[in-house]
């Protein structure tokens, strides 16, 4: 198991993902002789985990059964622990798309945060790329390249504990792709321009007011870069759904035979509906390219 | 950060070189050859002159459609003199007169060789409401005249986004409407990366399978099911990868899903010299051809033998016609002997049923073709489908619910918005995409229980009882 890497079956050191229902998930890290608890009962790690192929069903001691998956960015994105607002699969895609991300890519990322968008990075990056990321904040720092080491990625990343503002990305000139999710992302842009190639690359910036907007694509503008364009990503989701539409009874046609066959009282159709609530903002993502200097 | 010339070989365009065109927000992909005449933005041009330079480098059009490289601007923003400002538009009267240039005036100036940049500042100089317009919209009018005037063309290097933003901007028909962040979003909720092996179903011009072998960076496999005589590829084409990268793309035709899924597919050769035997697997797999190129060996040679008992006095051409014959036939054998090995390398590939990713984009009913192609996934790996209607997706994910072996099912759309960002003037651009397409994910499961494929945890609440019944 790695975080870039498939394997079929689960080892002891591996970190899995227990698929408990739908918007339920939880990551487990397997250990020899370990024990976890789910709503289901309990998972022992050497019969249940160990050994079985990922993907399996596994029945928990009160005979509930959960599914245990591979890792991935995506399920790691919707099953982490929150140690800040946290990006989510929509928006990172985008972003490595509109970044050009691919495998080989050096990128620059701040702050790390919880460490979502840095897995899909690194996913994509790997296996020739690499990640440098900044958190100001130690603990974070220290907990997300834990987790690095824990998914098998931490040879594709340089955790840096230091304020991307003040100090920059530690690196000058390396960089295809730079990615700034923090509170004044125009007090960086100097050091972004500083951190990607001499022969240019792509930026993005997160911000979920439009001020923090303002004041960046003006940033990005002063010190050169262009194709500045600024987007927002929303996800719709639609439930499946079987409704019953009732039919109105309008009484016995003139003229119908007294055999006429009563029309059914209502008709079942398969449909989707909008769920009742949707995260109708997440940020706004500023893209420029900065030109060969 | 050495600067010399070795550093900056691979950003610099070469003779054959895929590359994109970009004037604003268009984009043309075309291949560099020298002494052709490209169309680009209903003009002709030569790209001889660009190679050797590098990518990004702005080229403006001279005459006789050839390139030069745009020198710097002074001072790009502010070389047009802008003198006065008015503060609203009370005064401005749309009559149709403002302007004094006539178009032929501007035809004129245009053939006297004025730059964009000149006839720009002539309309501005010509326009009596100009001076009135509010800073503001003065700036709008200076950038919507630059648009219209201004004669440059910038050459880029392919890349996944800009292929995307090029197909959906010129030819969205060509790729089912899918828009670029939809693609976007394919490519991660598939989980596309490095090393692993991914089957690609398509009929999006080859740009959704390009894209997927740019993520993967030439490490590998990537297997297309292609429907019909061959695979399509252009879009892939435009991508430039280098050559190692069609290493990894391997094809398998889907009229032999079927034959493959029950194992009796056979793609071995039981008598090399038996010729027969190639033409039945020819035959076999050009099926979906029309009519006519499906016939495409017997009716040439038939018209050979015509010919030849025609000519049966003239021994030296019966001759030359036979060993020609000779030839075409050991080409077609040599075709159909290296049709059959790629069968043979995508079927080994696909027999473990152990692929890593399944994308699907397509314009068939994508039903069938998730239900066939699922089969052939590990467990716990993603799949998405793309479709540009949301109905058949439904459909989709009422079989899986049925048949099982599948959690996380979603079926989403995205809703994507532009800003315009400018001092005192930041709002959402006026017009917006009215929709990219929807997608199903989902990621599988093993079904070795037998038990019944109903979860215990249905995601979908049983529809209400009616209250109707008790009338």
């Amino acid at each position: 198991m790695s975080f870039v890497e498939y394997s079929d079956l689960i080892q002891d050191g591996d970190v899995v993902i227990v698929y408990l229902g739908h918007n339920s998930v939880m990551p487990v890290k397997v250990q020899h002789g370990a024990q976890t608890q789910t709503r289901y009962g309990a998972i022992r790690h050497s019969s249940d985990l160990i050994g079985q192929r990922y993907g399996s069903k596994v029945t928990c001691s009160k005979g509930g059964w959960v599914q245990v998956m591979h890792p991935t960015p995506e399920l790691w994105t919707v099953s982490l622990p929150h140690r800040t607002q946290i990006l989510y699969t929509t928006d990172i895609s985008i972003i490595t798309m509109m970044l050009e991300l691919k495998p080989g890519s050096v990128v620059c990322e701040s702050g790390t945060g919880s460490g979502s968008l840095s897995h899909a990075i690194l996913r994509t990056v790997a296996p020739t790329g690499h990640l440098h990321t900044v958190e100001f904040h130690e603990q974070r720092a220290q907990k997300v390249a834990e987790e690095f080491r824990e998914h098998r990625v931490d040879h594709l990343v340089t955790v840096r504990n230091q304020d991307v503002c003040k100090d920059g990305f530690g690196v000058k000139g390396v960089a295809d792709a730079v990615f700034l999710d923090i509170p004044s992302p125009w007090e960086a842009v100097g050091h972004a321009m500083a951190a990607l190639k001499k022969h240019g690359g792509r930026l993005c910036s997160f911000s979920p007011c439009i001020e923090q907007v303002q004041r960046t694509c003006e940033a990005l503008a002063d010190h050169g870069f262009q194709e500045i364009s600024t987007v927002e990503v929303l996800l719709r989701v639609h439930d499946v759904r079987t409704v019953s539409l009732p039919l109105p009874d309008f009484g016995p046609e003139p003229g119908a035979g007294e055999e006429a066959v009563p029309s059914p009282a209502s008709v079942s159709i398969k449909t989707t509906t909008p769920p009742r609530e949707m995260p109708g903002h997440t940020g706004y993502l500023s893209f420029a390219t900065k030109p060969r200097t | 950060m050495a600067d010399n010339e070795d550093d900056d070989y691979q950003y610099r365009i070469k003779d054959g070189d895929y590359v994109v065109l970009k004037r604003g927000e268009i984009y043309k992909a075309v291949q560099i050859q020298l002494r052709k005449k490209v169309i680009f933005e209903k003009q002709w041009i030569f790209l001889d002159n660009v190679v050797g330079h590098l990518y990004s480098t702005t080229f403006e059009i001279v005459s006789g459609g050839v390139l030069q490289p745009k020198k710097e601007d002074k001072d790009s923003e502010s070389s047009t003199d802008v003198k006065a400002a008015g503060t609203d538009n009370r005064n401005i009267v749309d009559d149709g007169k403002s302007q004094k240039l006539t178009r032929d005036d501007i035809e004129t100036l245009k053939e006297q060789g004025l730059k964009g940049q000149e006839i720009i500042q002539q309309l501005i100089e010509n326009s009596s409401t100009f001076s009135n317009k509010t800073g503001y919209a003065q700036d709008k009018y200076i950038k919507k005249k630059k648009k219209k005037y201004e004669n440059t063309v910038t050459i880029l290097k392919p890349t996944c986004r800009i292929l995307a933003l090029m197909y959906h901007g010129r030819e969205p028909g060509k790729i089912c409407h899918l828009r670029y962040d939809t693609l976007a979003q394919m490519l991660t909720l598939a989980n596309i990366h490095a090393g692993s092996k991914v089957l690609v179903f398509e009929t999006c011009a080859g740009l959704v399978l390009g894209s997927v072998m740019e993520r993967m960076g030439g490490y590998g496999s990537v297997i297309q099911m292609y429907p019909g005589g061959g695979p399509v590829r252009a879009g892939v084409e435009c991508f430039g990868f280098p050559a190692h990268f069609h290493n990894m793309l391997h094809e398998f035709p889907i009229c032999h899903i079927n034959a493959m899924l029950a194992g009796s597919l056979d793609t071995t050769v039981k008598d090399p010299a038996a010729d027969e035997k190639h033409f039945d697997v020819a035959a076999e797999e050009e099926q979906n051809q029309p009519e006519a190129e499906q016939q495409q060996g017997s009716p040439e040679e038939q018209s050979m033998e015509i010919n030849a008992a025609e000519d049966a006095g003239q021994d030296q051409e019966k001759l030359e016609k036979e060993k020609r014959k000779e030839v075409k036939a050991q080409e077609k054998r040599v075709k159909l002997e290296e049709k059959r090995r790629k069968l043979a390398a995508a079927a080994a590939l696909l027999e473990g049923r152990n692929a890593d990713g399944l994308v699907i984009a397509s314009r068939f009913h994508p039903c069938p073709v998730l239900l066939g192609l699922i089969k052939f996934l590990s467990p716990s790996r993603p799949f998405v489908v793309y479709s540009q209607y949301k109905e058949p997706l439904i459909e989709c994910y009422t079989k899986l619910k049925e048949q099982g072996g599948t959690v996380n099912l979603r079926l989403t759309d995205t809703w994507l918005r532009h800003y315009q960002v400018l001092p005192n003037r930041t709002h959402p651009l006026l017009l917006m995409s009215g929709g990219g397409g929807y997608l199903l994910s989902g990621t599988t499961v093993a079904t070795d229980h037998s038990k019944p494929a109903g979860s215990p945890r249905a995601e979908e609440p049983a529809p209400k009882r009616q209250k109707t019944e008790k009338l």
